[in-house]
């Protein structure tokens, strides 16, 4: 019973995670965009393509965070405590930005200061979030119950790589969701960012796959041991793939699948990376079923989640829906 | 300074800059709501303007709360990580449930409520704004639930080292929690109505024909003369509440150190825990029995009779708790005085008291944070109230990052926190007016769609 309950939990919070990836993944992308678009009016059409919906994507961090404390307590106790340094450095950032889509409008004076909170924060919330990864993948020391590594264990080469990929990533999600969501000059540059952010961001893929393996010989022999060979094989493939058909779209001028084809890459990289930790939740030394909350618990939660998620769901699309279309200057105010 | 220190100060600064917010947009939200209602109702525009007006100021502030907010969720794993691994299974349920019925709630809903106003039917849009409301109402109930279960705890077993829930029911209904949640929302409404009754007075001073100043100074009095005299009969139950079962806390805001009979109520003094006294006193006899059993003779038990590692700081809480009161009184004041003003039809127009009003506006926050910290360092030395000390729970963290990540968050949260509010500011001091689209024409305004000037009259 309670490992049932726990994978559910392991399921929902993977889910979770995953929709905050993709979700804040293209709305940090456009912040992350926001040196490479020079004009004042773009730029506000960039932020306006996401004021409607920035604050829900964010909320899936806190349902990552609230989430852990109440299912999986040991692991959001160890890794909350190990990655203390870039995970304040992610919210602080995550102020900046949050607040800078107010007061770039309220304050024309200090634009310029909040266009760099902006986008500065988007980078840095960004960065800390592929380090905390990072992070996470290389494993966390833990004695007892208690984070027991030092003090800058998560500042490698590693995790500063994965930071930079993330970084690539997420401004890809970015560019490819302006493309949907504007016209004109902005889409074209965004269009033109594609192609090298996706080249970019195949590179960070293939790099971090080796690279992980060669880390840490358990991964390395959950990958490369037959028969898993056979069964994990098609993830590459399919990254291959896509890539691919992210390409084709790019040259054909197709607005909505480049962004399609940006979240499959970031679905299959997260598979992959499933695939590579399951079933620690703490790598390397504690699973998900260890760090579990107490079946009470997550009986409990799990009555509500089950049914407020569907419904939180269905309303997060609705707001999507009300705010479909194109996103266009201020020609209508001038 | 200490690690264990550093810790309880990051969280005290962060936690106290985050109350700010939600202290004023739950208020207004469901200020906001009775606009709308009332505009879509009455079909006078002035509640329109009056929506208009403070939705600017509503999307600022509540901007500042969700951030400031996102912080805290993640402070309890990385400051005080055995704590969370030990109450994680009681009270990880409570914020996940406010995760998942409050926090999607009011993010879903926000952006068809500041953004949405053309683009879906005038009905839908007050249902964005109800729901928002709702949301905001709802995360005060499951945050003050887990709250108060720190301070009272009930309906747990401890398993393994780690509290675990017996009785659902009980664990979010636990004792205080009833008192704290009327307590809080109503200290959340006198906030906002503080703060509206403040700008309408404003406005009022400079151009008293202004009728959405007059209409929003109007609400806030109504508010006040109403919901402050209810808010101290709160205040008194949560006290005696608080009496049975932290008791300690009580004979700290009292500066009572002697067990006795007939205890005076003290009313000023300076509480000193070297000499286990309160000195300076000014003190109303058997008045303290009085209040707290409702018996003149009544025994009041002494900081005395708890081990010295057991006392929470008097000096701090005793004069918290005053500055806390005082302010409920003189809102009280401020709401009886408006009604006198009203009855002889001369609230609109009394400059006296449109300059207290001003004065008054703020003091609502002053009242919030000092009444969390009257509860907060009145359950020291303890976490989890009686089960688990603040030394048990704190993160295994080296001083320096301490230091460096509390310097971090002050020199952040003044500059970013402190241009809003700032914003706010300018944002109130423009007067309300019906030719206010909601934006300014000059200005490129972010909620540009596709329908050309569809949404001009957002936000």
């Amino acid at each position: 019973m309670s490992f049932d309950l726990a994978f559910i939990w392991f399921g929902i919070i993977a889910f979770a995670v995953l929709l905050y990836v993709i979700m804040d993944g293209f709305d940090l992308g456009v912040g992350i965009l926001f040196p490479f678009i020079k004009k004042e009016r773009n730029r506000d059409v960039m932020t306006n393509t996401i004021a409607p919906v920035w604050d829900g994507n964010e909320t899936w961090l806190v349902l990552g965070g609230g989430g852990l404390f109440a299912v999986f307590p040991l692991a959001y106790s160890v890794a909350l405590t190990a990655l203390y340094a870039p995970l304040i450095a992610m919210l602080l950032a995550l102020v900046f930005r949050g607040v800078a889509f107010e007061f770039r409008f309220k304050d024309p004076a200090h634009k310029p200061f909040w266009n760099f909170a902006f986008a500065g924060g988007s980078a840095v919330a960004t960065f800390s979030q592929g380090i905390v990864l990072g992070a996470l993948v290389q494993g966390i020391q833990v004695e007892g119950r208690l984070y027991a590594g030092g003090w800058f264990d998560w500042l490698t080469p590693f995790s500063v790589f994965c930071g930079l990929s993330l970084l690539i990533g997420y401004a890809l999600l970015g560019a490819a969701w302006l493309v949907i969501k504007t016209d004109g000059e902005l889409q074209a540059r965004c269009f033109d960012l594609i192609v090298p952010l996706a080249c970019g961001v195949l590179l960070a893929i293939g790099v971090v796959s080796l690279w992980t393996p060669i880390l840490n010989a358990d991964i390395a022999r959950r990958w490369f041991s037959w028969p898993n060979i056979a069964y994990f094989s098609p993830v590459p493939v399919l990254v291959m793939l896509t890539a691919v058909a992210l390409f084709r779209a790019v040259l054909k001028r197709q607005e909505f699948q480049p962004f399609v084809y940006a979240l499959v890459l970031f679905i299959l990289s997260y598979i992959g990376l499933g695939i590579s930790l399951f079933p620690n939740i703490v790598p390397p030394d504690i699973t998900y079923l260890e760090a579990a909350a107490p079946p009470e618990s997550l009986t409990f939660l799990l009555v509500g989640a089950s049914v407020l998620l569907p419904v939180i769901l269905a309303y997060t699309a609705y707001s999507y829906w009300v705010f479909r279309g194109k996103v266009r200057g201020d020609e209508g105010y001038h | 300074m200490d690690a264990e220190l550093l810790s309880r100060l990051q969280f005290a600064f962060t936690i106290s800059f985050h109350i700010i917010f939600p202290s004023f947009t739950i208020g207004l939200a469901s200020y906001l709501a009775v606009l709308e209602g009332l505009w879509l109702w009455r079909r006078q525009d002035v509640y329109l303007t009056l929506y208009r007006y403070w939705i600017k100021i509503f999307a600022l502030s509540f901007g500042m709360g969700v951030v400031s907010g996102i912080v805290m969720s993640y402070q309890f794993g990385t400051n005080w990580g055995p704590f969370s691994d030990k109450t994680g299974p009681v009270l990880g349920p409570l914020l996940g449930y406010e995760v998942l019925t409050a926090f999607f709630l009011e993010a879903g809903f926000l952006g068809v409520m500041l953004f949405g106003m053309n683009r879906v039917g005038k009905r839908l849009h007050f249902l964005a704004t109800v729901l928002v409301a709702a949301g905001t109402l709802i995360s005060t109930f499951w945050i003050l639930s887990a709250n108060s279960w720190m301070q009272t705890p009930a309906g747990y077993i401890i398993r393994d080292g780690q509290f675990v829930p017996a009785d659902w029911w009980a664990v979010v209904f636990n004792p205080s929690f009833p008192y704290r949640l009327v307590h809080m929302v109503l200290a959340a409404y006198l906030t906002t109505a503080f703060v509206v009754g403040a700008v309408g007075a404003y406005h009022l001073l400079r151009d008293r024909a202004n009728e959405a100043a007059a209409v929003m100074f109007s609400m806030a009095m109504w508010m006040a003369t109403l919901v402050a005299p209810l808010q101290i009969l709160a205040g008194d139950f949560h006290g005696l509440n608080t009496l049975e079962h932290q008791p300690a806390k009580i004979a700290a805001v009292e500066g009572h150190w002697e067990t006795q009979r007939g205890a005076p109520l003290i009313l000023f003094g300076i509480p000193d825990a070297e000499e286990e006294r309160t000195k300076f006193e000014v003190a109303i006899p058997k008045l303290g029995s009085l209040v707290l059993t409702h018996d003149l003779n009544g025994e009041v038990r002494g900081l005395k009779s708890w081990p010295k590692d057991e006392r929470p700081n008097s000096l701090i809480i005793f004069w918290s708790f005053r500055i806390m009161a005082g302010i409920g009184l003189l809102m009280a004041l401020t709401g009886l005085l408006s009604l006198v003003l009203r009855i002889k039809g001369r609230l609109d127009s009394t400059a006296w008291f449109h300059r207290l009003a001003m004065l008054m506006g703020p003091t609502g926050f002053i009242a919030v944070i000092a009444g969390w910290v009257t509860t907060e360092v009145g359950r020291q030395p303890y976490l989890v109230y009686g089960l688990m000390r603040i030394s048990e729970g704190r993160s295994p963290i080296a001083a320096p990052a301490l230091a460096g990540s509390l310097l971090s968050f002050v020199i952040v949260y003044c500059v970013v926190f402190g241009a809003g509010i700032l914003y706010v500011f300018r944002l109130m001091r423009e007067a309300p007016s019906p030719a206010d689209p909601g934006i300014d024409p000059h200005q490129p305004h972010r909620a540009s769609h596709a329908s050309g000037h569809a949404a001009a009259e957002a936000s």
